[in-house]
């Protein structure tokens, strides 16, 4: 019997959940189409099928949707909802939508989804349950298939944090880059940073790595009212590292709504530490980008050598 | 002791309802300060305090905020939402306390699907003499004010365009407000609402079997605060149009249609889940009105309005399926108003063309 053929976009939660979604879907039998790295083409077929207001980073996964209906010769295209978490966080409203938007946007397209959605009682691993059984599996296998994809996950979570606890130990500059997942590990808006960085000889630390529901309880120190779980995260790593690192990098894409509020007040309540906050677009250059970041550390270095006073905020 | 000096954000003309429940909430232990009417200084004012992508009733509601508070407020109300709109107040609280320097109290409630309970211990704190029954009676007459208000300006809307003295239903709009500002009973708002309705239907108006009828649908706020969105509303009614807007202040707070599974089952077919917000709702009021034979829709919303942003490639799916035209809009503190006048006044060409028969 032929494959099931599954493609995802490299986009959004793709960041955060893959590991778990490529062992699963592996453990299923089913093959599995990754849409490329995002590229210029990419992304220009995010914006041309995309409203003008839309996040970037939701106008790349549109991209990345219409690469896999394009080029990925696949059965379905899996585009999972994600609204809310066991402890009553919620996720930003454009993945509350990003599925009925997709069935919209693109007609005719044979779609693959899960809901997860603890507020009303969907679970993950109903959510997963349901995923698994519609592909045809038998309920033991998708147990199974679940519970090895989260084992997985965890150990992948646990292999990056403990890389990050080296990087922490190193001598020199370190900057802690605040930004969701599929934006920093994105080919178009963050590899350009973080190259730059690492050029630059700057040991890099990612506010997303340590464990999120650490995280989310740690942020009340900074916020008490936040809601969005991804800030949540973001936030409480922040209040973790501020005394470890020389710098802060904001990295938002325009005109992302929450972050348009949560860097405000972090930007706010971090007064002593230097940061720097870079909105990309889909017309993110790499040259300006270049420049920023060589004059932000600049000031780092300077500071770290006294010659700076002041708290150093541009 | 010094005196509680309450204020709020402006939404449309809420204030009336808003201002005469707090006062009796706080009673004799302070007043309410309203804040300035919106004028241009608010928004300016607002988006030089604000964050620069954040969305525009942010801007508006920090404009309201940082006025009434140099009137003499010390205790500001905000209300939470689904969206952005629940973090609002407390990056509001740190910039109005840190960047501006402000000394006040700041208050955030929840009020979709009715927070009365929340309300009562608010202001149990300000005013210890406050007691649950008489809470209660200020909270029903503020309802009753409401649903008053809303059907007054449902009425207006959908006939304003074919009066024949204009000016008229207006005129017996603003004597209404004025009456219920004094009005201290239900049963008084409910005569006065009753002899309202009477005037206003007996307003002599030139309304065609086949007129234009225009839906409106999208973000509550600048739905609501005319300021907001250049008293579009009115513009569109200028052309001899029916305008029908679902989104009120009693539909969204009180209303038991303002639910998700009517909502859902009124975006069938396009709209398998919530797509957040009251985004749900646009898609689903558009399926309403082009279902009802409307010949058009204007979709409003603030700029980066993600809510909004979501439903816009499914309301233009709606717009497809079933051939009506929708006009987009989105607000910020720097829209033009001359753009917003033409482009209303080219999709009001386009319907009248197409419904003569001239378009196809």
């Amino acid at each position: 019997m032929q494959k099931i053929k599954i493609g995802i976009p490299k986009a959004l939660l793709y960041f955060k959940y893959r590991v778990m979604w490529l062992s699963f879907f592996d453990a299923l039998g089913c093959d599995v189409v990754v849409s490329p790295d995002t590229n210029k083409a990419i992304l220009d077929m995010g914006v041309n099928s995309s409203i003008d207001e839309s996040c970037t980073s939701a106008k790349i996964y549109s991209g990345h949707v219409e690469w896999l209906i394009k080029y990925g010769k696949c059965d379905y295209i899996f585009v999972p909802r994600v609204v809310s978490y066991p402890d009553g966080d919620i996720t930003c409203t454009k993945f509350h939508g990003l599925y009925d938007i997709c069935r919209a946007t693109f007609p005719n397209v044979k779609w693959l989804h899960y809901n997860i959605d603890y507020a009303e009682k969907h679970t993950t691993w109903q959510a997963y349950k349901k995923l698994g059984t519609g592909l045809g599996a038998k309920p033991d296998v998708v147990s199974e298939a679940y519970h090895n994809a989260i084992k997985a996950l965890h150990n992948y979570e646990a292999d990056l944090q403990r890389k990050q606890e080296e990087v922490l130990k190193k001598d020199g500059l370190k900057v802690l880059i605040v930004a969701h997942p599929y934006n920093i590990y994105d080919k178009v808006i963050g590899e350009p940073i973080v190259k730059t960085l690492q050029e630059l000889g700057v040991n890099v630390l990612y506010a997303d790595v340590p464990d999120t529901d650490a995280m989310c309880a740690r942020s009340e120190a900074l916020s008490t009212s936040v809601y969005w779980r991804y800030n949540k995260e973001l936030i409480g790593a922040v209040d973790m590292y501020k005394y470890d690192v020389d710098g802060i990098i904001f990295l938002a894409t325009f005109p992302c709504g929450p972050d348009s509020l949560a860097i405000e007040l972090l930007v706010r309540k971090i007064k002593d530490i230097p940061r720097t906050t870079l909105i990309a677009d889909s017309n993110f250059g790499e040259a300006g980008i270049q420049t920023r970041i060589e004059s932000f550390i600049d000031i780092l270095e300077a500071k770290k050598k006294g010659a700076m006073s002041g708290n150093g905020a541009i | 002791m010094e005196q509680y000096k309450i204020s709020f954000p402006h939404i449309g003309k809420n204030h009336i309802p808003v201002k005469k429940v707090m006062e009796t909430l706080v009673g004799e232990y302070g007043e309410v300060i309203l804040a300035p009417p919106i004028t241009k200084r608010t928004i300016e004012l607002g988006a030089k305090h604000s964050p620069e992508f954040v969305c525009v009733p942010f801007k508006y509601t920090m404009g309201n905020f940082i006025e009434a508070l140099e009137a003499g407020a010390n205790v500001l109300f905000q209300i939470g939402g689904d969206c952005r709109l629940g973090f609002y107040s407390e990056v509001q609280e740190e910039i109005l306390r840190e960047d501006l320097g402000f000394n006040f109290t700041f208050h955030m409630l929840k009020i979709t699907g009715g927070n009365a309970k929340g309300v009562y211990d608010c202001f149990k704190d300000m005013n210890p003499k406050l007691t649950m029954p008489k809470a209660a009676a200020a909270l029903a007459l503020c309802v009753r004010t409401i649903y008053a208000m809303d059907g007054v300006e449902r009425y207006i809307r959908e006939n304003i365009g074919f009066e024949l003295e204009d000016g008229a239903l207006e005129a017996i709009e603003k004597e209404f407000l004025k009456e219920i500002e004094k009005a201290d009973s239900v049963l008084q708002i409910g005569g006065i609402y009753k002899r309202t309705m009477k005037k206003l239907e007996a307003v002599p108006i030139n309304k065609p079997a086949d007129a234009i009828k225009i839906g409106v649908v999208g973000e509550l706020y600048v739905l609501m605060e005319p300021f907001s969105n250049y008293f579009i509303e009115k513009e569109l009614a200028k052309f001899g149009v029916q305008v029908t807007r679902f989104i009120t202040a009693s539909y969204l707070i009180f209303s038991p249609q303002h639910n998700v599974k009517k909502i859902l089952s009124q975006a069938e077919g396009y709209c398998e889940y919530e797509i957040g917000a009251d985004g749900t709702d646009s898609v689903g009021k558009s399926v309403v009105f082009a279902k009802e034979g409307y010949d058009g829709i204007l979709h409003l919303k603030p700029f980066g309005c993600t809510p909004e942003i979501n439903s816009i490639p499914i309301v233009q799916r709606v717009s497809e399926d079933y051939e009506i035209p929708v006009l987009y809009f989105s607000f910020d503190s720097q829209t033009s108003e001359t753009g917003v006048k033409t482009r209303l006044e080219a999709f009001y060409d386009m319907i009248q063309m197409k419904k003569g028969g001239k378009l196809v």
